[in-house]
C-alpha cells in the first residue's frame, strides 16, 4: 500500500521535536513534584524552652524520668505532646537531659539502679550515665536537649543534634 | 538495546503491539483540527498526577482539608504550583473537551458508524463537569460550602427524584461531613477509574472505526499516526500546558475563608462554565424555576446524546457544513450572552469576596491600626457601618467591598466631603494629614471578608499603635516590613526583651543600653503599658 509519508530529515526533526516537547513537560511537572515531596515543610518554629520542673532535689548521679509538655508543628497541626527525659545531675554545675529513646531503633531505656546503667530491654543495649554505650547495638551514645537551669527550674530545649549550630 | 526489546517482544509482544499502535493508518486530510482528543486526555493524566501530588498532603474531612490545603499552599515548596495545575486544569479541560466535541460536530464526524464513539464522549463531558462539581467542594472555604449548598438545592428540586438525589449526596440536612466524605469519595475513586474505562472504550472504538475521513480521501494515499500526527499532536499538548503552566505560577488559586454556615454575606458563584446555568435559573422564577434547573439542562445534554440520529444525511465537506456551523455559532452567542449576564449582575461583593484582605491585626502596619484608632476616636462607626449589611445608618457601608476609592480620593472627601461627593452630609474629619494617611490606609485593607474582624482589634493595640505613629518610630524602626532600619526592628521583640525593660527603655534608653541613640519618651503610664503591650505582641 502507497503512504504519504515524510522524507528523512523531516521524520527525523518531527521524532526529536516530540521527544524533546515530551522530556520538556515531564521536566516541568516532575521536578516542582519531586521538590514538593522531597523539601521539608517551611518551618513556624515552635521550638523553644520548656518548663520540666524542679530539680532542687535531684541528687548526684541519680537519675530521674522527669514528663514534660511540648508544642510542635505536625504537618498543618500544632499539637501539644507529652514527653518526658531521663535527667542526671553529674556534678554540681552540670545537669544533662536524655531523649528517652535507645539511639539504636528507638525503644524505650529505663535506669537500672542495681547496675547503674541506663538498660535498653529491646536488644540490651546498655549506657553509662553519662551517655556512653557501655555494650549491645547501639551506635552512638544516648542524645541529648539542650538544657539551661534557672533557679530551681529546668528547661528543655530542642535536641542536640537537631539545634541551629549543633 | 536491542536484546532487550527481544526480549520484551518474545516475552510479552509489548513492541510490535506499541508498532502498531504508531502504524495505525489515518485519512490524508487527517491534521491539526483533529488534536483535541489527545489534549484532553494529556489534560486528564496531568490532573490524576497533580491530583494524587495534592492527595498525599491533603486531609478529606471538612475542616482539615481546609488547613491542610492552606498547609500545602503556603508551607510547603511548589504546593502552591500543583494545586494551581490542579485547580486550572480543571477549567481547561473543560474547555478542551468542549472544543473536541465542537470539532467532532462540525466536521460531521459522529455519523455512522461512529455513533457509539460520539455517545462514548458525551458521557465523558458529564464525567467531566462531575469532576469539577465534586471537587468543587473539597478546598472547604467559602465558596466551596455555599457552592455546593446550592448544587444540592438544585439537585433536591428535580422531579421525583429529588429527595433521594440529596439522600445520596448526604445532603438532607444541609452540607455538612457526609457530603464531602460522599463528594471526596466519588472525585478520587469513582470517576478517575470510571474516566479511564471511558477513555479506554472510546479511543478503543475510534481505533475499530478509524479516524473519520473527509470525502475524497478515498482516493488519496493514507499517512501513518506516527510520527507526523503524533507531533501535531504533541504540539498542541505543549502549548495547552504552557497556558496551563503560567496560569498556575501567574494567577494563584483562590482559597477563601474557612467554611462559614453562619456567613449570610457570602454571595455563592458557580465556576465560570456552569454561569449560564445560574443567569438562565434568574429569569425563569416560581414553577418555571424547574425549567431551567432541571428540565433544559436534561434536554439539552439529551439532544447531544441524540446528535448523531438527529443527523442521518452523509458526509459531506466541512466546509459545506453551514447548519453545523449555525448550530456552534448560536450555542456560542447564547452560552457567552447569558455568562456575560451573569458577570454583570455580580455585585462587587462576589469579585471582593475572592480578595480576602488581612484577617489578624498583626498582619497590619502601625499606620493602618493607627488609622483603625482614628476611625473610633472620629466616630466614623455612628454613620458608616463596616462590613454587616446597611443598618439604617446615614453613610455608606465601608466593608461592603463596592467601588474602590484610592486614597487620594479619600482624603480630599475627608477634608471636605461635599467636594468630592456633591450633597453628602459628611462633616469634614478634623485629623492632620498624616492621620487622614493613616485614616485611608486602613480603609484600603477592608474587605467583606475582614471588616468584622478589625471591629474586634483590642484596645491596646489601636493605642499603642496611634502612639507609635504619632511618635513616628517608623522612622528608625521598622514593624511588618514597614520603616527605617536605623534602630532594632521590632518584630519578635517579646523574644529578646521582657516588658518592664520595654517600658524602662521608653523612659531612659541609656540606661538600658548605653550607646543607644534612641531618645526618651516621657510616656503616661497607661500609655507605656499600651504601646509596649502592642510591640510584645508582634510576631
Amino acid at each position: 500500500m502507497q503512504y504519504n509519508t515524510d522524507n528523512q530529515g523531516r521524520r527525523g526533526f518531527l521524532v526529536r521535536a516530540t521527544q524533546a516537547l515530551s522530556a520538556l513537560i515531564g521536566g516541568a511537572l516532575g521536578i516542582p513534584a519531586f521538590v514538593y515531596l522531597f523539601t521539608p515543610a517551611k518551618s513556624r518554629s515552635t521550638g523553644g524552652w520548656v518548663d520540666a520542673g524542679d530539680i532542687s532535689q535531684l541528687k548526684l548521679n541519680a537519675p530521674e524520668e522527669l514528663p514534660f509538655r511540648r508544642v510542635r508543628m505536625d504537618g498543618w497541626k500544632i499539637i501539644t505532646e507529652k514527653s518526658t527525659a531521663w535527667v542526671v545531675r553529674l556534678s554540681e554545675k552540670e545537669v544533662v537531659a536524655y531523649t528517652p529513646q535507645c539511639t539504636h531503633l528507638g525503644c524505650a531505656y529505663h535506669w537500672e539502679e542495681s547496675k547503674g546503667q541506663f538498660l535498653c530491654p529491646c536488644h540490651t543495649s546498655n549506657f553509662s550515665i553519662d551517655g556512653k554505650v557501655l555494650n549491645g547495638p547501639a551506635p552512638r551514645p544516648l542524645d541529648r536537649y539542650l538544657v539551661k537551669v534557672e533557679g530551681d527550674r529546668l528547661l528543655i530545649g530542642p535536641e542536640q543534634s537537631k539545634a541551629k549550630g549543633a | 538495546m536491542r536484546a532487550i526489546l527481544a526480549w520484551l517482544e518474545e516475552r510479552t509482544g509489548a513492541p510490535s503491539a506499541i508498532q502498531h499502535f504508531l502504524d495505525e493508518e489515518i485519512p490524508a486530510s487527517a491534521g491539526w483540527h483533529q488534536v483535541f482528543g489527545s489534549v484532553a486526555m494529556f489534560l486528564f493524566l496531568t490532573q490524576v498526577f497533580t491530583g494524587i501530588m495534592l492527595a498525599l498532603n491533603y486531609a478529606p474531612t471538612p475542616g482539615e482539608a481546609y488547613n491542610s490545603l492552606r498547609y500545602i499552599m503556603t508551607e510547603l515548596t511548589g504546593g502552591a504550583l500543583i494545586r494551581g495545575l490542579h485547580h486550572w486544569g480543571a477549567s481547561m479541560m473543560v474547555i478542551i473537551v468542549v472544543l473536541h466535541m465542537v470539532q467532532v460536530f462540525l466536521w460531521g464526524a459522529y455519523k455512522k458508524p461512529r455513533e457509539a464513539t460520539w455517545m462514548m464522549g458525551v458521557i465523558l463531558l458529564l464525567v467531566t463537569l462531575a469532576f469539577a462539581l465534586t471537587g468543587y467542594l473539597l478546598p472547604w472555604d467559602n465558596r466551596a460550602y455555599w457552592g455546593t449548598v446550592v448544587t444540592t438545592q438544585i439537585s433536591a428540586s428535580a422531579p421525583g427524584a429529588g429527595p433521594y438525589v440529596l439522600r445520596l449526596m448526604g445532603a438532607e440536612n444541609g452540607v455538612g461531613v457526609v457530603t464531602f466524605a460522599r463528594f471526596y469519595a466519588v472525585h478520587v475513586l469513582v470517576l478517575p477509574p470510571l474516566t479511564m474505562l471511558l477513555i479506554l472504550l472510546h479511543v478503543y472504538l475510534v481505533r475499530r472505526h478509524g479516524v473519520a475521513p473527509a470525502p475524497g480521501d478515498e482516493v488519496k494515499p493514507k499517512q501513518k499516526f506516527y510520527p507526523r500526527q503524533v507531533f501535531k499532536d504533541t504540539a498542541a499538548i505543549s502549548l495547552a500546558f504552557i497556558i496551563l503552566f503560567s496560569l498556575a505560577v501567574v494567577a494563584k488559586a483562590p482559597l477563601g475563608r474557612l467554611a462559614d454556615p453562619t456567613d449570610t454575606t457570602f454571595i455563592p458563584r458557580p465556576e465560570w462554565y456552569f454561569l449560564f446555568l445560574f443567569q438562565l435559573l434568574k429569569y425563569c422564577e416560581g414553577p418555571l424555576e424547574i425549567l431551567a434547573s432541571v428540565v433544559l439542562p436534561t434536554l439539552g445534554v439529551g439532544l447531544l446524546f441524540l446528535v448523531p440520529f438527529l443527523d442521518r444525511a452523509p458526509v459531506i465537506r466541512v466546509t459545506k457544513r453551514t447548519t453545523a456551523f449555525a448550530i456552534v455559532i448560536l450555542a456560542a452567542i447564547t452560552w457567552s450572552g447569558l455568562t456575560a449576564a451573569a458577570v454583570r449582575s455580580t455585585p462587587p461583593e462576589a469579585f471582593a469576596a475572592d480578595r480576602e484582605g488581612p484577617m489578624e491585626w498583626r498582619d497590619l502596619t502601625p499606620e493602618e491600626l493607627a488609622g483603625v484608632s482614628y476611625f473610633k476616636s472620629e466616630s466614623c462607626g455612628t454613620c458608616h457601618t463596616l462590613g454587616l449589611r446597611q443598618e439604617g445608618k446615614p453613610g455608606p457601608n465601608l466593608g461592603a467591598g463596592g467601588a474602590a476609592r484610592d486614597a487620594a480620593w479619600m482624603i480630599a472627601h475627608f477634608k471636605q466631603p461635599a467636594s468630592m461627593v456633591p450633597g453628602s452630609q459628611m462633616p469634614s474629619v478634623s485629623l492632620s494629614d498624616s492621620q487622614l494617611n493613616a485614616l485611608a490606609a486602613f480603609l484600603l485593607k477592608l474587605t467583606p471578608q475582614n471588616a468584622m474582624k478589625m471591629q474586634d482589634i483590642p484596645q491596646y493595640v489601636l493605642d499603642g499603635a496611634a502612639l507609635y505613629q504619632k511618635n513616628r518610630c517608623n522612622l528608625c524602626h521598622q514593624v511588618n516590613g514597614v520603616g527605617m532600619k536605623t534602630g532594632p526592628p521590632l518584630n519578635g521583640l517579646a523574644h529578646r526583651r521582657d516588658a518592664t525593660w520595654v517600658k524602662g527603655h521608653f523612659l531612659d534608653p541609656q540606661k538600658f543600653s548605653k550607646d543607644s541613640m534612641m531618645p526618651a519618651y516621657p510616656f503616661t503610664p497607661q500609655q507605656n503599658e499600651a504601646i509596649t503591650k502592642y510591640l510584645m505582641s508582634l510576631p
